[in-house]
């Protein structure tokens, strides 16, 4: 946090002045993607851009560098760096962009060429960019590897990215864009894909560096916890306008637009239990928003003044705000409940379970090859009916191994696990239909969990004609429409295909074809990581209660210690495949014996934290550098 | 719970079912001037051969005094060794040969796609030896399995559609199985494993529609080779026999007279490229108008 302080005596670095972009319909009617957008970005400063997806977040970042998606025009406004307007006919991308505003797109494994080493493209982007010597190159290129907390940044430039972890190959991408040494960093959700422990080791890695290169640092994230550790100044964004501004600290706060107090809001906390409140609907579609307040139709305090448009106005220092009642209602702090169960019978027993991927075969073993460590060794725990079981760990501690087992793609080696009487430790092959159903699982990944070719008639009624064979066509319709209304979905979703729904419906939908199989034990993988944090707390609502009204029992698997807290009655720690804690979630959080869950913990966002001037303590990943084929398979 | 649950909005995204999506696909592949000319190609054969014996101006069969007759005002085309009007024979010459090559491009999209979706789900050992089979045969060329078969059963389409169906249904298998082992491992399918839904589920609902639109283009493509092929037997006497009228044993016919009759060789000639070329468009404008020109599996 080295900005210089807000005045107007220095000159911005990038100058965003109101900046209109639109994207034309194939009826040639422009829809604005970004209306009036004004930001000012002084040497050194890191500001956060924050939103939900579809407010124009990524459309402003590539604009920052004078690019636009194909399909987009400028209509109006200009985007200055150090005074040369980058829309400009003749403005010298080519030189500036690398070397003067560099870009780390939102999946940055993927801007690794898989072919080379991490060294080869360093290099050739440091020649590229300086045209040094080649040794001098390899020196800057370690040093650069260096800048970033990368362990052994020697090891680490012989290797190809596939060898190296998701954290590694993250910060070797900024590694690359920072070969041209550039005076700005555009950074698109720079550690989206990363867990708690890594995220919090690559922005402090990406803190450091851009204090002691002084660059200035863009990031572009839906998670205000990456903004709330690295940036001086926030800007909000909604339906493509800016909505709120200010510094990080006061913002966090104090926020005074209902949409920033909505965000912050739906984040599960870590200091109590109980749900996060959850913003209704979703952002318009470009060009679809109305002639007033973007924000009023899911806005709770919505006023008939609202439907004229409210303009950016000041709001105390160095901030700025787009309503017009922009100060804070009290009965706004949103209401957490605190949960009430009654858990019921034994359901789910995991006594002693062990598996290790890869297991060398015989003939390994006779070549006396060391035997691979266990992904997962001695598991044991006890589920009830009606209970949720929260199992936390970084990728690569065994979460996805213990769905497997119990799901039976893959045989334990070793240990039991029970459904009431029924074995888990059947391969899936064997498993009678009965059990089939009795376990349901929602994935991870929205995009790949429903049939695309299939209309979410044909997927809710696929498990309802298996299981429930004696349900006339009829019958089948009206209890498919029951599940749509009981994920807070409509008849009119049965005849859409899966591309027509956002990712919080298709998550919905997968929740309803699991409730269709009239589960006892529902899995759920990571089901809210892909979702922006306002519908990540629709579906965890959605959870909690379909579990009330089924009284099925839910196993609950996130590397987000905050949302499990959010759900979870009880809690399992996993760290390299082994329990490292277990027990209520009250206890566990409020009182972590275990050093593991502490770091976790500290790593985690705390948006009710005294964040400002004392930087959020970094405590170090437990993990060691990840061995060459220990990825998480 | 006191907040209100949102429920997930209703007015957002315009509906547009399949039949939008293939009007977009239609509109796509008319973008293309590959794809205009190939589907313009393609139509116009199969109308002709549907109409031909209707709007003929000769009978195919009826031989006249005038042999060798160079093309005119009553012989558009001119006339075969035999006097008979090339004209009328060439546009009845397509009706045995598409429908011969059109049943059994239907048979190899039924049996490639089937046994190609089927292996890529199963995988493993069965998958492995399937594979190794199939590329047995794709080793050698089926011409001349084809040609023995034919041989054999000189005519019969009862054994010669299976045939063909067979020979052109292993590269449907192998691009089946391709698109199949691309969507094998998607959670939804995997969803419907964990469920325990039957083997014909999971090929006709889960993966089909998914890899269809790689089935019928690469089948379209197949049947073009296919035209190609059975014209060759034809050509070679045991395709189609007389007095069928048929392409490639017009130019059979003819070829002992080019220097005198040339006509009577180009005008099949000029139909069957045509034909093929046609079908080689619009396969490839289909494709691309689908996405898929890019999915090609090893041959």
């Amino acid at each position: 946090m080295n900005a210089p302080a807000l005045s107007g005596a220095v000159a911005p670095l990038l100058d965003v002045e109101r900046l209109t972009i639109a994207a034309v319909g194939p009826d040639g009617r422009p829809r604005p993607v970004l209306t009036d957008v004004g930001l000012r970005l002084l040497p050194g400063e890191a500001i956060g851009i924050v939103g939900e997806s579809g407010c124009g977040k990524s459309t402003l970042g590539l604009a920052l560098l004078g690019y636009l998606r194909p399909g987009l025009t400028r209509v109006a406004g200009h985007v200055r760096f150090a005074g040369q307007d980058l829309f400009a006919p003749d403005a010298p991308l080519e030189q500036m962009r690398g070397r003067q505003i560099a870009f780390v797109p939102q999946n940055a494994a993927a801007a690794l060429t898989p072919g080379m080493t991490i060294g080869q493209q360093l290099d050739e982007a440091l020649r590229l960019h300086t045209g040094a010597e080649r040794a001098s190159r390899r020196e800057t290129a370690l040093a650069l590897l260096a800048d970033l907390q990368l362990t052994d940044p020697a090891v680490i430039v012989g290797r190809y990215p596939h060898e190296l972890s998701g954290g590694q190959q993250q910060r070797c991408v900024l590694g690359l864009a920072l070969a041209g040494d550039p005076r700005v960093l555009v950074l698109d959700e720079p550690t989206t894909a990363l867990d708690a422990a890594t995220q919090a080791g690559v922005l402090e890695a990406l803190r450091r560096t851009g204090e002691r290169r002084g660059i200035a640092m863009v990031y572009i994230s839906h998670n205000f916890g990456v903004v709330a550790r690295n940036c001086d100044r926030v800007a909000v964004m909604y339906a493509g306008e800016l909505v709120e501004t200010g510094a990080t600290p006061r913002l966090l706060r104090s926020p005074a637009h209902p949409y920033t107090r909505g965000l912050l809001a739906s984040l599960p906390s870590i200091r109590r239990p109980g749900l996060p409140a959850a913003m209704p609907g979703t952002p318009p579609a470009p060009g679809v928003a109305g002639l007033g307040c973007r924000f009023a139709p899911r806005c709770p305090h919505a006023a008939p003044e609202c439907a004229r448009h409210p303009e950016l106005s000041q709001a105390g220092p160095g901030a700025s705000v787009r309503c017009h009642f922009p100060d804070p209602p009290a009965a706004a702090a949103a209401a957490r409940d605190g949960r009430d169960r009654r858990p019921g019978e034994a359901l789910l027993e995991v006594a002693g379970l062990g598996f290790t991927y890869g297991q060398g075969g015989y003939l390994g073993r006779l070549l006396g090859r060391p035997t691979a460590r266990r992904t997962l060794d001695d598991l044991s725990f006890t589920l009830r009916a009606g209970e949720t079981l929260g199992v936390v760990g970084e990728s690569g501690s065994g979460k996805s191994t213990l769905l497997r087992l119990l799901l039976g793609l893959q045989r334990p080696e070793i240990g039991s696990a029970r459904l009431a009487d029924e074995d888990l430790t059947l391969p899936l092959a064997r498993r009678p239909l009965e059990l089939r159903r009795q376990i349901q699982i929602v994935f991870q990944n929205p995009g790949g969990t429903l049939n695309p070719r299939q209309t979410i008639a044909d997927i809710i009624e696929s498990p309802l004609r298996l299981y429930f064979p004696a349900l006339a066509a009829q019958a089948r319709r009206r209890r498919a429409i029951e599940l749509l209304d009981q994920v807070r979905l409509g008849a009119h979703h049965l005849a859409r295909y899966p591309e027509q729904l956002s990712g919080g419906e298709k998550q919905r939908v997968a929740i309803a074809r699991a409730l269709a199989a009239e589960p006892r034990l529902i899995l759920c993988d990571e089901v809210t990581s892909a979702l922006d944090v306002s519908v990540q707390a629709a579906i965890l609502q959605l959870l909690d209660r379909v579990q009330a009204e089924t009284g099925a029992a839910l196993i609950l698997v996130s590397h987000d210690i905050a949302v499990v807290r959010a759900v979870a009655d009880r809690v399992v720690v996993l760290h390299e495949g082994r329990i490292c804690e277990a027990g209520a979630a009250v206890e566990v959080f409020g009182s972590p014996s275990h050093p593991y869950t502490a770091t976790l913990l500290a790593n985690s966002f705390d948006p009710e934290a005294p964040a400002p001037e004392d930087p959020l303590p970094f405590v170090p990943n437990l993990a060691p550098l990840l061995p060459l084929t220990g990825a998480d398979p | 719970m006191v907040t209100a649950e949102p429920g997930a909005d209703a007015a957002d995204s315009a509906s547009h079912p399949p039949a939008g999506q293939r009007r977009a696909v239609l509109a796509r592949l008319l973008a293309r001037p590959s794809g205009r000319i190939g589907l313009a190609l393609v139509l116009f054969h199969i109308a002709l051969a549907m109409l031909s014996p209707l709007i003929v101006p000769y009978d195919a069969a009826a031989q006249g005094l005038d042999a060798f007759d160079a093309p005119s005002a009553a012989h558009w085309l001119g006339t075969d060794q035999l006097g008979r009007d090339v004209l009328s024979r060439t546009m009845l010459g397509s009706r045995e040969l598409l429908s011969v090559t059109a049943q059994a491009a239907g048979a190899a999209i039924l049996w490639g796609g089937a046994a190609g979706i089927l292996l890529g789900l199963a995988g493993g050992l069965i998958d492995d030896l399937a594979l190794r089979v199939v590329d047995a045969f794709l080793g050698i060329p089926s011409l001349l399995f084809l040609l023995l078969i034919a041989f054999a059963f000189r005519g019969s389409t009862e054994i010669v559609v299976p045939a063909f169906g067979f020979f052109y249904g292993l590269p449907v298998l192998r691009i089946a199985r391709a698109a199949t082992r691309g969507v094998r491992d998607a959670d939804y399918v995997t969803a419907a494993r964990l469920r325990g839904e039957s083997a014909f589920h999971m090929l006709w609902a889960e993966i089909r529609p998914n890899v269809a639109d790689v089935i019928l283009v690469e089948g379209a493509m197949e049947w073009s080779w296919m035209i190609l092929a059975f014209s060759s037997l034809s050509f070679l006497g045991l395709g189609v026999q007389p007095p069928t009228p048929d392409w490639g044993q017009m130019v059979a016919d003819a070829r002992g007279y080019l220097t005198i009759a040339p006509w009577a060789a180009a005008a099949p000639c000029a139909a069957l490229v045509s034909l093929v070329v046609g079908l080689n468009f619009l396969s490839d404008a289909l494709g691309k108008a689908l996405g898929i020109d890019a999915i090609r599996a090893p041959r």
